[in-house]
């Protein structure tokens, strides 16, 4: 299938961006003027002042000269740019890739996007009603190539498409600066006479080469179709994506359901088919009014269960605000991950971790509490018992090291060691009785010391000498002594857990 | 006829627990959780799985204590490969302590939560889930509403919910299968070896569903569930590790 560009020419953009703001302006020669070599030079002027001879690259002076009641705005450095980037972006909802070409253009690779307005004139009409109801004067035109387009929007006749494969006859009759030459060889050409493309077209390439460089050749190679040109979209495209354009704005509810259950279906029929499960998930709906409603989901392992992504999703479809309508819907999958067929069926009620249903009940309790509340623990390469364990990055983590299991540990930690009173005989005695929270707890047992060094490479601190006691009614602490007994009491006794 | 006649009502008695709901664990699937003389107390003398537990707690030191009780259970739940979840308020449970009940911690998934109601919420669904072996939700007042629809969950998918409660303020009915207070006892000394001896509590079955409450003292030693004072000759390995 061949390619179809088009390109969308704003002649007036800066001026017809600053009339839409002031619309008194619409009525009185405007120019845009940017400071250039310490002289304000024109960048853009709107239809009057070019009426008057007033034109880009104009010395302000010189044009007040022409017109003493023109006005003159100061240009804002790279509002251009900004409007055209914002343009491409509106123009998404007409083509996946949209791409900017400054100072006063976008291209649109619209490659089998036409039908879905019924045909490249009604798309073409209904693009530039749309742009053209916001206030710019557009030029448009659709064809093979971004070379030709560019060239017929330019410098074309009033009829904007050109049939594929046509190109070569459309551009005959147009200057050479439809193009897109160097002023330079724009003028080289011109003192030659040859003012039409069908001049130079059938001269021998190796003489255009010669006298006007190869970027000539590459010009027509580009318009012609013989060397590809691509555009770079404002939005990179998304590997995974499915997009559903609407017939009528949707507004409700069940409306939107049924939209994302569609895009689910498609999207998730290609992953199956790549063998491939989603991480992440973006749910989009472009609005009549341009803003954009969006919702999103992950999962703990890579899925393309389109009901279980549909839960997911369901619980956050309320969010999204309709207003107006929606016309477009996409459904993005920016994070996709391998999967094989014969682990997903081996992870089917197996029980344990690697049960999907587990997966899928994990991502159910993330998408509605939020991230960071799901925790599981492997052991971390640390003695000291605050910094033991860490949290898994994923649900297939495993252990790296082993669990210490040859000391005991406390069933109930507290998150920071209590200080307590106690009374101990002797150096390296666990205490014969504590006070903590004002109760007394007199030790029958004890087991220890087990000491923890402080880990000095992390921070300050004195070493752990940790006894485990039991006290007269049976319940059992976990206590510690903070540094070496003294005998000016500097050490200071700490609770740090229960045993069970 | 006395024979035949008590044989009648054993048979009458499983009609009913069956109509009630209770699945017959000896289809081969029969849990063995070590808890000896206490079976006596549960209907079919099976440990009731696919039914919520209820489990009350004082203080912090009670808190630890059923800790440890409920994880030997979830250990014998779990066997080796299983799953469990652990919803809480906020991380209580220190996760390495679970390797001495036979759990491997990173096979426990901790949901911290603030919300009472959420947390309700998350039990629900994760009681619903076929691929768990166990489910513990920290809830400090339930109602019989709650406790139904909890009930009603583990009936289709066969998973053991328990759920601790802290100091709770009123212990109406609810439709929890049993409910269980725990207290750490003072330990025995094991062969006169000076030290803690194996974690001991006290075990209150305060009501069970179609069995007989009683109250037991359990302690654990060598990754199970003791009933009488433990030998020396039976864990050599495990002392080895407490004094080294």
């Amino acid at each position: 299938m061949s390619k179809r560009y088009l390109t969308i020419w704003f002649p007036h953009l800066l001026t017809d961006w600053f009339s839409r703001r002031q619309p008194a302006l619409h009525q009185v020669p405007l120019v845009v003027a940017a400071p250039d070599h310490g002289r304000l030079v024109i960048v853009s002027a709107n239809a009057l002042a070019q009426s008057q001879g007033i034109d880009t690259g104009l010395v302000v002076a010189d044009a007040r000269a022409i017109m003493p009641s023109l006005i003159v705005i100061n240009n804002e450095p790279g509002l251009g740019n900004r409007l055209l980037k914002n343009m491409a972006e509106w123009c998404i909802r007409y083509s996946p890739l949209a791409g900017t070409d400054p100072p006063e253009g976008i291209v649109l690779d619209i490659t089998g996007c036409a039908h879905l307005r019924g045909g490249e004139e009604k798309y073409l009409q209904h693009l530039t009603t749309r742009l053209s109801g916001f206030g710019y004067e557009v030029r448009t035109a659709i064809a093979d190539t971004i070379g030709a387009a560019w060239a017929v929007n330019h410098f074309g006749p009033a009829c904007p498409i050109i049939e594929s494969g046509t190109q070569r006859a459309a551009l005959l009759k147009l200057p050479p600066a439809a193009l897109r030459l160097e002023a330079e060889v724009l003028d080289r050409l011109q003192k030659l006479g040859l003012n039409q493309i069908q001049d130079i077209i059938a001269m021998p390439r190796s003489a255009l080469r010669r006298r006007f460089g190869q970027q000539l050749l590459q010009r027509f190679d580009q318009a012609l179709g013989d060397q590809e040109e691509v555009t770079e979209p404002v939005i990179p495209l998304e590997a995974y994506q499915e997009r559903l354009p609407c017939l009528e704005p949707i507004s409700t509810a069940g409306g939107i359901a049924v939209a994302l259950e569609r895009l689910l279906d498609t999207l998730c029929q290609r992953l199956a088919l790549e063998q491939k499960g989603l991480r992440t998930a973006i749910f989009k709906g472009y609005r009549l009014d341009g803003k954009i409603e969006q919702v999103s989901i992950g999962t703990n392992r890579g899925t393309h269960n389109t009901k279980h992504l549909f839960k997911l999703f369901e619980e956050k479809l309320p969010t999204i605000e309709p207003a107006l309508g929606i016309e477009l819907f996409t459904l993005d999958a920016p994070k996709v991950e391998e999967l094989s067929v014969l682990q997903a069926s081996l992870w089917q009620g197996v029980g344990g971790l690697e049960d999907n249903s587990i997966a899928e009940l994990l991502d159910r309790l993330q998408n509605r509490v939020g991230e960071g509340h799901v925790h599981r623990y492997l052991p971390d390469q640390h003695h000291w018992p605050e910094r033991s364990i860490k949290t898994a990055e994923s649900l297939t983590e495993t252990p790296s090291i082993a669990w210490n299991i040859h000391k005991p540990r406390p069933m109930q930690l507290l998150s920071k060691p209590e200080p307590i009173d106690v009374a101990a005989p002797v150096p390296d005695y666990p205490p014969m009785l504590f006070r903590f929270k004002g109760k007394l707890h007199t030790i029958k047992k004890s087991d220890g010391p087990e000491r923890i060094e402080a880990e000095w490479w992390l921070e300050g601190g004195q070493h752990r000498d940790y006894y485990s006691v039991e006290d007269e009614e049976g319940n059992r602490y976990w206590l510690f002594r903070s540094g070496h007994y003294t005998a000016d009491k500097t050490h200071q006794w700490f609770i740090h857990g229960y045993f069970s | 006829m006395p024979e035949s006649r008590s044989a009648l009502f054993n048979q009458l008695q499983q009609d009913i627990l069956q109509l009630q709901g209770y699945k017959s664990n000896l289809a081969g699937n029969a849990v063995t959780l070590g808890l000896g003389p206490m079976l006596a107390a549960f209907p079919n003398h099976s440990f009731p799985i696919a039914a919520v537990h209820e489990l009350i707690c004082g203080g912090v030191e009670d808190a630890a204590a059923t800790g440890g009780f409920l994880a030997g259970l979830i250990g014998g739940l779990m066997r080796s490969d299983g799953a469990a979840i652990w919803i809480g308020r906020s991380p209580t449970i220190f996760p390495p302590a679970l390797n001495y009940f036979g759990i491997k911690p990173e096979r426990v998934i901790f949901i911290d939560l603030q919300q009472e109601k959420d947390v309700l919420w998350a039990m629900e669904e994760a009681l619903k889930c076929r691929g768990l072996a166990a489910v513990v939700g920290e809830i400090k007042e339930l109602g019989f509403t709650a406790s139904r629809r909890l009930q009603l969950a583990v009936e289709a998918s066969r998973v053991t919910g328990f759920i601790l409660r802290h100091q709770p303020r009123n212990l109406g009915a609810n439709a929890c299968v049993a409910r269980w207070q725990v207290r750490s006892i003072p330990s025995e000394a094991v062969d006169g070896l000076p030290g803690i001896g194996f974690p001991r509590w006290q075990v209150d079955l305060a009501k069970v569903r179609n069995g007989k409450p009683g109250s037991w003292p359990v302690s654990w030693a060598a990754g199970r569930f003791a009933f009488a004072t433990p030998k020396m000759a039976i864990l050599p390995q495990v002392l080895k590790k407490k004094t080294g």
